[in-house]
């Protein structure tokens, strides 16, 4: 089977007075039709990392990396106007909060057929017939009441779902998932992976899950990658996250406070500062 | 120590009437370690808010020490109890030093010492010197945290109510700041209500755990029954599956 995305020694760097400060070092990993997650706490790079996938490093940021293929083309370096034929069409992100990434003077059904309109030549009216299955398909009871709300009159989890319908409408190849589900409850949260779990599988796509939530990551994803201070410090399915070697994925896992046993004590993340060489 | 007996808490917008507590009751003793879990809207926040006078409720129904307090409180009566907010990133004045965070409840309560409790409060929370001059925008999210702490506590409080204290932090930071207020709670002897969403923050900080839903109080439980799984209502049972993580079962 051929990968989807190749990414060999990916880096990332901001230049700075003082110098270069490398958001990302040398991260390769490759993804196939899979979930394939990705973990780490603020500042470990794993949005940058998403971000640069994407073509979304703002500038002064330089993106460096030996290769980085999509469906076995080269996406390092596009011009923007080439980033506009893949993004959004073939690969598309849905962010953490949907009160921040949704437009919040433009109704819900205007936003997703906007961006079906985007990339296919199509009439307003299929347009709109296609981001009403849409809003079905990401289990909206009533989507033609949805389709005429605004932003603010939805709860994070519908909004969430909304945003998904709005990722999935041009049947990208790759989900870029930003913390999809930081801001929302835990009940609703597995209601959201539960959406995006069936939709990943019934259409094939590949999907990248970021999240700072390791017992998530574990139960959701296939495979997943640990990223510590702008590197990846570890590679290992998600069913066996636990016996991770890494001492700070280890770490990582016993910080967790458990419902199931009790401690006197959390243990706290000592950091090695050889873990960044 | 406080007493809440059938709190309800209405809210009006525009004429519509909004019932956020509805008939909750509960009593938290002297030194203890109450938690209220439920989801965004179950009014877990809300009740925090009206035991510390920061929300009217419909009736008077909180005893605090046996006195019955209203929204207008006295100096020794806001002395008493202290709240750290959710967001650390919000909840300090950003034009503010650390030093003058600390040092206003000291003023606005005349007490002596400044300058001693203020470097003993920050040393209590695991701050170095050189953080006191800081603004908060040159702190990290668990340092602001810890200032937050530090201000609730620099009052010797009889009760710390903590509202989501570390669900804006990441996980090993979390720890630290749960290590901490566990550790602060036994040496002040604090009775302390935490409200939070995270069942295992909740099962690892309370002894006893309340579990609201939409307004209303669905059942107390011991932390041991919690660990256990020993629940009476379905809603808890589900809370608890929840958390767990994600299921690929299909319903």
């Amino acid at each position: 089977m051929s990968n989807l995305l190749e990414v060999e020694n990916l880096n990332v760097a901001f230049p700075s007075r003082t110098g270069e400060t490398l958001a990302v070092r040398g991260a390769s990993f490759t993804l196939g039709k899979e979930r394939l997650g990705i973990v780490g706490e603020s500042g470990s790079g794993k949005s940058t990392t998403a971000r640069a996938l994407l073509g979304l490093i703002p500038a002064p940021g330089v993106v460096r990396a030996t290769a980085m293929r999509f469906n076995g083309q080269s996406i390092l370096g596009l011009k923007d106007q080439q980033w506009q034929a893949v993004r959004g069409r073939h690969m598309s992100m849905v962010m953490q909060d949907p009160k921040y990434s949704l437009n919040p003077v433009i109704t819900i059904g205007r936003q997703i057929q906007e961006t079906y309109l985007l990339h296919h030549r199509a009439s307003k009216a299929e347009a709109k017939t296609r981001a009403l299955s849409m809003l079905e398909a990401v289990k909206i009871r009533d989507p033609e009441l949805v389709y005429h709300l605004y932003p603010h009159q939805l709860s994070g989890g519908m909004g969430q779902r909304a945003m998904i319908a709005m990722m999935l409408i041009t049947e990208p190849e790759l989900l870029i998932a930003d913390e999809p589900t930081s801001a929302l409850d835990v009940t609703v949260q597995n209601e959201v992976l539960r959406i995006l779990d069936d939709l990943v599988t019934l259409r094939g796509m590949g999907l990248i899950f970021i999240s700072h939530n390791l017992t998530i990551v574990s139960s959701f994803c296939d495979r997943v990658l640990v990223m510590y201070g702008g590197k990846i410090v570890e590679e290992c399915k998600a069913s066996e996250l636990h016996k991770a070697k890494h001492p700070y994925t280890q770490a990582l896992l016993k910080a967790v406070p458990s419902v199931d046993h009790a401690v006197s004590e959390l243990s706290v993340v000592t950091r090695d500062p050889a873990w960044l060489t | 120590m406080i007493d809440v007996k059938s709190l309800s808490v209405t809210f009006s917008n525009n004429g519509r009437a909004i019932h956020a507590v509805r008939d909750v009751s509960f009593n938290v003793a002297e030194g203890e370690s109450f938690g209220i879990v439920g989801e965004s809207g179950s009014g877990k926040s809300t009740i925090l808010k009206t035991i510390a006078g920061l929300v009217t409720p419909d009736k008077p129904s909180i005893t605090i020490a046996g006195q019955s307090v209203g929204l207008k409180r006295s100096k020794a009566e806001r002395r008493l109890m202290q709240f750290v907010f959710q967001d650390p990133y919000g909840s300090l004045h950003p034009r503010q030093t650390v030093d003058d965070i600390l040092r206003e409840p000291l003023l606005i309560h005349g007490i002596e010492d400044i300058q001693g409790k203020v470097g003993a409060a920050l040393a209590e929370v695991g701050l170095q010197p050189i953080h006191r001059y800081r603004y908060p925008h040159q702190l990290s999210g668990g340092q602001r945290q810890r200032v937050a702490i530090a201000r609730a506590l620099i009052l010797k409080p009889k009760i710390l109510l903590l509202d989501e204290p570390t669900s804006a932090l990441d996980v090993s930071i979390q720890a630290e700041i749960l290590n901490l207020i566990s550790r602060l709670r036994s040496t002040h002897g604090l009775t302390s209500i935490l409200v939070s969403h995270d069942l295992g923050v909740v099962a690892y900080l309370c002894k006893r755990i309340a579990i609201m839903q939409n307004g209303a109080l669905v059942e107390v439980l011991n932390v041991e029954d919690l660990r256990r799984g020993i629940t009476l209502q379905k809603y808890s049972a589900d809370l608890l599956a929840a958390s767990v993580g994600y299921t690929r079962a299909k319903a």
